[in-house]
């Protein structure tokens, strides 16, 4: 990380159990501002966990994070407050069905940023906009396709202004023509300074967006780097294995 | 006679019927009167305990569940004479209409309740997760993503039970209530003549087929695809 960047994620030790189950097992990660880090790594590995901790979807079991300087762990953080500057986009888009694309967007800058009805619509077209759906307002997430559906969801997260976006596995559910559209939307995304976290298995988008490409395996980040240092010469094991495997597929 | 008009005569006697008409109308009000009282009441104390027990909070969902498969269990006309003729002796003497009020809401209470709650967790953990992300609380979650989407699925099988159980206010005859059939039957055996029990069967279908019609018309008007 460059000195003179500030760090938007510091997420240090964070250790997640699921009854017996030790998903996390001390994870480090910092983020600074305007990177877009990578996470791959096997089916299980934890990956999905560690995004879900960062912005307290799921309760850590130890460790301390900090988003933008703000303590999610600490008890007298407003969560609902801290959570509208990291936007999640799921694998399963997750909208709400009985709303308009546009109301998709503005709920929660009407009840959680406490923009008036115009203000809100105003900024949820401009959000649509920026992911190419300006035109798909009033449509009911039944009448978009997948991709149309994602990107709506990111004009969701984007609608509040985060400082930092995750995404976990944002293109798996899509069909492959698909695909192209939201990474199209992450591309532009990037360009526009945003801070991101990806979990994904599109390498190729890795390889040309990605500014550090982390492997996780078992609950532990096992290395870390540019994506040509990843892919093309990783020094673990474990890494090569499995940037292998991904290859010949 | 022929068979036919001595039935007529029987079922469908006019003057019978023409003497009766006020009594059956009076009963008619106050069916009307129960079933509103019951179907708000009985309604809104259920949404109330399935968004209490979302809250999942361990003791308080267990008193819920042991109440609703209390009122699911018992038949209506038990609660109905329990309170009626027991609660006396507890120093409270409800009257006949208010026992039959109380008895039915709970039953739709309890009923209803197990409905909004099955619709509740019908909704995907996705929906929660996502509005959870954007900042939303878990009150404004449930309101405004959760709750909109549980009640479409709630609704026919909702309307369903609903009629039921306000088709139990007959059970009112029991305790001493004039709703329709308690009218029709003392207008029975005045007059010897069964002719005003079929005005009050007509009187239930005035009553009831113009609600079971709108609920038919909820139900498509709701079907929505996801
Ligand atoms: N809510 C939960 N309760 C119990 N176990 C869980 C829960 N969520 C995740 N796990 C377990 O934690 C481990 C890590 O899961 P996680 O979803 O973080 O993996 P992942 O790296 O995202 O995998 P994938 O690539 O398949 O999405 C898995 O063994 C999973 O079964
Ligand atoms: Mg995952």
């Amino acid at each position: 990380m460059a000195p003179d960047t500030q760090a938007i994620v510091d997420a240090r030790a964070i250790h997640k159990h699921f009854g017996a189950l030790h998903v996390l097992k001390g994870v480090d990660l910092k983020v600074a501002e305007r990177e877009l880090v990578f996470v791959i790594g096997p089916s299980g590995s934890g990956k999905s966990t560690l995004l879900r901790c960062l912005n307290r979807l799921e309760e850590p079991s130890s460790g301390s994070i900090l988003v933008d300087g703000i303590d999610m762990l600490d008890a007298r953080t407003d969560i609902n407050h801290a959570r509208q500057r990291i936007g999640m986009v799921f694998q399963s888009f997750n909208l709400y069905p009985h709303m308009t694309a546009l109301g998709n967007v503005t709920l929660a800058l009407r009840k959680v940023a406490g923009k008036s009805r115009a203000e809100a619509d105003r900024l949820g077209q401009a959000a649509l906009e920026r992911v190419g759906l300006a035109d798909r307002a009033g449509h009911t997430p039944g009448q978009l396709s997948g991709g149309q559906q994602q990107r709506v969801a990111i004009a969701r997260s984007i609608a509040l202004e985060p400082r930092v976006m995750l995404f976990d596995e944002p293109t798996s559910a899509l069909d492959p023509e698909l695909v192209g559209s939201v990474l199209e939307v992450m591309r532009s995304l990037r360009e526009s300074g945003m801070t991101m976290i990806v979990v994904s298995h599109e390498m190729g988008f890795a390889r040309n967006a990605a500014d550090r490409v982390v492997f996780m395996d078992d609950g532990l980040i096992v290395e870390q780097g540019p994506p040509a240092a990843i892919f093309e010469s990783p020094t673990h094991e474990r890494t090569r294995a499995f940037i292998g495997q991904i290859q010949r597929h | 006679m022929t068979n036919f008009e001595r039935f007529l005569d029987t079922f469908f006697n006019g003057k019978v019927m023409l003497k009766y008409l006020p009594d059956i109308l009076s009963g008619m009000v106050v069916t009307i009167e129960l079933a509103v009282l019951i179907v708000l009441s009985g309604l809104a104390a259920g949404l109330s305990l399935a968004l209490i027990r979302s809250l999942a909070i361990r003791p308080i969902n267990w008193l819920i569940i042991f109440v609703v498969d209390l009122f699911r269990s018992l038949p209506p006309l038990v609660i109905i004479v329990l309170m009626y003729f027991g609660l006396p002796y507890a120093e409270v003497s409800p009257s006949g209409f208010v026992s039959t009020w109380l008895s039915l809401a709970l039953v739709l209470m309890a009923f209803s309740e197990e409905i909004f709650w099955a619709g509740i967790t019908s909704v995907h953990k996705g929906q929660w997760e996502a509005a959870r992300s954007t900042g939303l609380s878990f009150g404004q979650t449930l309101m405004n993503v959760v709750l909109p989407q549980a009640l479409r699925i709630t609704i026919p099988p909702l309307t369903n039970r609903t009629i039921a159980i306000t088709k139990g206010t007959a059970l009112g005859t029991v305790v001493a209530v004039t709703e329709i059939l308690g009218e029709a039957s003392s207008a029975v055996s005045n007059s010897y003549n069964p002719s005003p029990l079929m005005l009050g069967a007509a009187a239930y279908l005035v009553l009831f087929l113009p609600v079971v019609v709108l609920a038919r018309r909820l139900e498509t008007k709701f079907a929505w695809k996801r």
